[in-house]
């Protein structure tokens, strides 16, 4: 462990377990290390864990068992005003009965910091998230989105190196959220502050992040930046959690090095590249993401593998189109493809071929 | 869009062109209208059977008609009288309140008059039985004296004859209706089978006016034919009254009508007519009728409204020259006022103190737990209010759980117990355990609105345990405390049960005083008063909470 311990570790989970009621794990044997200045995001369905490993390192909840250690430092025991940590909460926790300056001003003044000193970092942090005329107001006075920049600014104005964000978008409509997220990244760049995002939106996860940790059922389930965490899923719940994806289910018949020949259940058999299938005879999802799917014979590449498919349904989305397609006795099977000039729109009933490069396709566990 | 707004200059209209403010309240009456009729039920019940008589009872703080209506003769002529002198009243006073005594004790209603200037004056309720029931020998005297010049003055039919006849003074008629409709508070409408003569009425004044209202009295009250019966006392006493006028030997030598012979026979003996002397008749009866302070406060009672209950229940009473502070000795009811906001203001501390942690476990304990407690908290409203007093009865008194307790610990000697019951420590005990639930609910309401995230992110930012609840939670949680202090205080305030039965003489309030003044003095004058002035002082600090506090800031909950 000790070479984990070098500058790069700023935050650190050490083999953490974390239970509510003595009898199932929540969290189960977490490790995870940060380096000073990352955008982590932790990402999962709810009652994956991931807000409770943020609650661990704010000090809000103990861990059952194993360290967090903080700058090297084991922070199990101390608590969380003394941790020096941002957070931002959910719901924003702004206090009505302040305005928006006095709610800046208040960690600043329990740390029994001058007058004149708390104004001008108050005024500081307001005009950075660009709301340096609104310190005056309550928070009731303001909307999602000016509540939510505010929240932000109170966890950045004592300057802490360290800031957690518990799903701070969750209630803002789209726009402002893509607008709060390109936000709050350039914020989290400019200062260089080391930040531990949790979302269940993966489009959130993989805009913002420097690397994103899945979680599922108490585990990391992958920890990668945002484009090999798509590309590259290792296992068949980041590939169906993270983007759109096709599944064919079936059973691998050989491992050659880098290529599986797997055979459907519909007994068509498909080269894929093995990911965590170890042997022949193990059942094994197929995973290929729709936008690798081509139907246009000119447009294939070389080494394409072809199936035989029928057109469901076909649904303009405006840039692109969606076609669902039975593959394989897949009805579930979908397409993605770019409204250029020169695309057909496909008819329902219509019976086309499809293919894909055996690279993209990869073999997960069943 | 910002166009259109700077086009428009006037006040908003609607597409009719009627005005915008005009076309919303017509389109919104019909939804008025029926939230009206749903709560209309409730509201005249409340109208009915809560404000209505609640009013009633206030009005009675200043009503003080009883006096002018029982002595309305009286009332006129002292006023003239000079109550700070050091003389009573003359004749002319006591002849009114003769006549007007008289019906009075006819009526029965000379006693409640009694009762109501005893308030002011001690010893007149006395003056008033015992004089009522003699005033029928004041009038024997000119009876006797008519019946020996001729037996027919003792007849009813020939006092009917004379009375009546000839064209009839509907005034006199009407005057004596009225005089004793306002005596009795009864209608006094009906045929009465008299009238009373203009010629006589003239003759005689006084004569007409007591025999019509003796006549009224008995063909009403009585339900008696007024032709078969004798008349009483008073009639005699007028016609002496009469007969006593300088100059009124002539008149009855000019007159003609019924009777003539007979009162020109008894005009001829007037020289032998006993003297007119009703001050002194009812200095006969009792000395106190020459007192000046009892003619005084009837004096300064005389008025249809009176300040007096008012000046009473703050321990001032009304005198000849206004108002004045009462005698030392005689002060309480200042006294009551302050203990009893003080003991109240005592209570609602206690219950804050107590409540708030309760309060705050409740709303931050889980689901189940918190409902198990709330049971807890709720508990005492399913037990009789008797019951929970007499139980800090057991456990207080000298003799009680408590002190034996400490006894048997040897905190406490055997022979100096504790006293804790039947003071103020007794009443603030347990008049904090009955209230708390009051104080406990609004401010769980409260508190449950209050999501833990604040609490964390004032951790967050740095803030110790303390400085998070007192500068993150306890302000967003006064609202709770300001509903609880208001519900308790009020409460506390007008208690009257456990005061009464746990306080002795230092712990009660200024409720059980009205409650004495309403069930055993049956000052209810008084009591109005006092409740009065505890309504006043309710409504004022609760309008100064308002100034500071801010009523939108009171919440019962959600």
């Amino acid at each position: 462990m000790a070479d984990m311990n070098g500058d790069s570790a700023f935050v650190e989970f050490d083999r953490v377990q974390k239970s509510y009621d003595g009898e199932t794990l929540v969290v189960k044997d977490l490790n995870l290390t940060l380096p000073k200045g990352e955008f982590l995001t932790m990402l999962g369905p709810s009652g994956s864990g991931k807000t409770t490993c943020l609650m661990m390192l704010a000090g809000f909840e103990t861990a059952t068992y194993g360290d967090i250690r903080l700058g090297g430092v084991s922070i199990n025991n101390i608590p969380p005003h003394k941790r020096g940590i941002g957070m931002v909460f959910q719901n924003y926790a702004l206090f009505p009965h302040m305005t928006v300056a006095e709610n800046l001003s208040f960690p600043l003044e329990v740390r029994k910091m001058g007058k004149a000193e708390r104004e001008q970092k108050v005024k500081r942090a307001l005009d950075m998230v660009q709301m340096g005329a609104f310190g005056g107001r309550r928070p009731a006075q303001l909307s999602g989105g000016q509540q939510q920049r505010i929240a932000l600014a109170r966890a950045l104005v004592f300057e802490a190196e360290l800031v957690l964000m518990d799903e701070p978008l969750g209630a803002l409509d789209k726009q402002l959220r893509e607008h709060m997220q390109f936000e709050i990244k350039r914020i989290a760049d400019s200062l260089g502050i080391t930040v531990v995002y949790v979302t269940h939106d993966q489009t959130e996860a993989l805009t913002m992040s420097d690397r994103v940790a899945v979680f599922n059922d108490g585990r990391i389930q992958q920890l990668a930046p945002p484009d090999k965490l798509y590309e590259e899923p290792e296992n068949s719940f980041v590939a169906q959690f993270i983007g759109e994806n096709n599944t064919l289910e079936g059973v691998v018949k050989e491992i050659n090095g880098n290529r599986a020949v797997v055979q459907l259940d519909g007994g068509e058999i498909i080269d894929a590249r093995p990911v965590n299938v170890t042997k022949p005879g193990e059942r094994t999802r197929v995973s290929i993401r729709p936008e690798r799917v081509e139907y246009n014979k000119d447009r294939r590449q070389e080494g394409v593998h072809t199936l035989k498919a029928e057109v469901l349904e076909f649904i303009y989305m405006g840039d692109i189109f969606r076609t669902r397609l039975r593959v394989a006795g897949n009805d579930e099977f979908v397409i993605k493809t770019r409204n250029a000039p020169d695309q057909a729109r496909l008819q329902p009933g219509q019976q086309i071929e499809i293919g894909w490069l055996p690279d993209d396709c990869r073999a997960l566990d069943a | 869009m910002s166009d259109a707004t700077q086009e428009q200059t006037g006040p908003m209209v609607a597409a009719d062109g009627t005005p915008l403010k005009k076309s919303l309240a017509r389109s919104l009456r019909m939804q008025k209208m029926r939230a009206l009729a749903l709560i209309a039920p409730l509201l005249i019940f409340v109208l009915l059977t809560f404000l209505a008589p609640i009013f009633d009872m206030l009005f009675r703080s200043v009503e003080n008609q009883i006096v002018s209506d029982t002595l309305p003769e009286t009332v006129v002529v002292l006023a003239d009288w000079d109550g700070s002198g050091t003389e009573a009243p003359g004749e002319d006073v006591f002849r009114a309140l003769y006549f007007d005594l008289f019906l009075a004790a006819e009526a029965k209603e000379h006693t409640k008059l009694g009762t109501r200037l005893n308030y002011e004056q001690v010893g007149i309720s006395s003056l008033f039985r015992t004089s009522g029931r003699r005033l029928d020998d004041v009038g024997e005297v000119w009876q006797d004296w008519l019946e020996d010049i001729d037996d027919q003055w003792g007849e009813g039919a020939f006092w009917f004859e004379m009375m009546s006849g000839g064209p009839a003074d509907g005034d006199v008629l009407s005057s004596a209706r009225t005089r004793l409709a306002t005596l009795t508070g009864d209608s006094m409408r009906g045929d009465i089978g008299f009238e009373p003569s203009e010629a006589i009425s003239t003759l005689l004044p006084r004569t007409a006016r007591e025999y019509t209202a003796w006549a009224v009295f008995t063909a009403i009250e009585d339900e008696d034919v007024v032709a078969e019966e004798d008349p009483w006392e008073a009639v005699y006493a007028a016609l002496a009254v009469d007969l006593a006028t300088p100059g009124k030997a002539d008149d009855i030598a000019a007159y003609s009508g019924p009777g003539a012979a007979q009162l020109q026979a008894v005009a001829a003996q007037l020289d032998s007519l006993p003297p007119v002397d009703i001050k002194g008749a009812f200095a006969d009866i009792d000395e106190d009728w020459l007192a000046i302070d009892n003619w005084a406060a009837i004096q300064v009672y005389s008025p249809k409204y009176t300040s007096g209950y008012f000046l009473n229940a703050v321990d001032m009473q009304l005198g000849p020259d206004g108002a004045e502070a009462r005698p030392e000795n005689q002060q309480i009811y200042l006294m009551l006022f302050r203990r009893t906001l003080v003991m109240s203001l005592a209570i609602t501390f206690s219950c804050i103190a107590l409540g708030y942690p309760v309060a705050w476990l409740l709303a931050n304990l889980p689901a189940r737990k918190a409902n198990l407690m709330m049971i807890l908290v709720l508990l005492p409203f399913w037990t009789s209010l008797l019951v929970r007093t007499s139980a800090w009865k057991v456990m207080l008194q000298q003799q009680g759980v408590i002190n034996d307790v400490l006894v048997w610990l040897g905190i406490v000697a055997d022979d100096a117990r504790l006293v804790m019951i039947n003071n103020q420590f007794g009443t603030i005990v347990a008049m904090t355990h009955i209230l708390l639930p009051f104080m406990i609910l609004p401010l769980y309401s409260v508190m449950q609105t209050i999501p833990p995230s604040y609490l964390r992110a004032a951790k967050s930012l740095g803030a110790t345990n303390w400085t998070a609840f007192w500068r993150v939670y306890f302000p967003q949680s006064v609202p709770g405390i300001g509903a609880g202090s208001i519900l308790v205080f009020i409460l506390a305030i007008g208690y009257y049960i456990t005061p009464e039965l746990v306080g002795g003489t230092t712990g009660t309030f200024i409720s059980n005083r009205i409650a004495y003044h309403i069930s055993s003095s049956l000052n209810w004058g008084l009591a109005a008063a006092l409740g009065t002035i505890l309504l006043g002082v309710v409504l004022l600090l609760y309008w100064v909470y308002d100034r500071i506090v801010g009523i939108d800031n009171v919440k019962l909950g959600g």
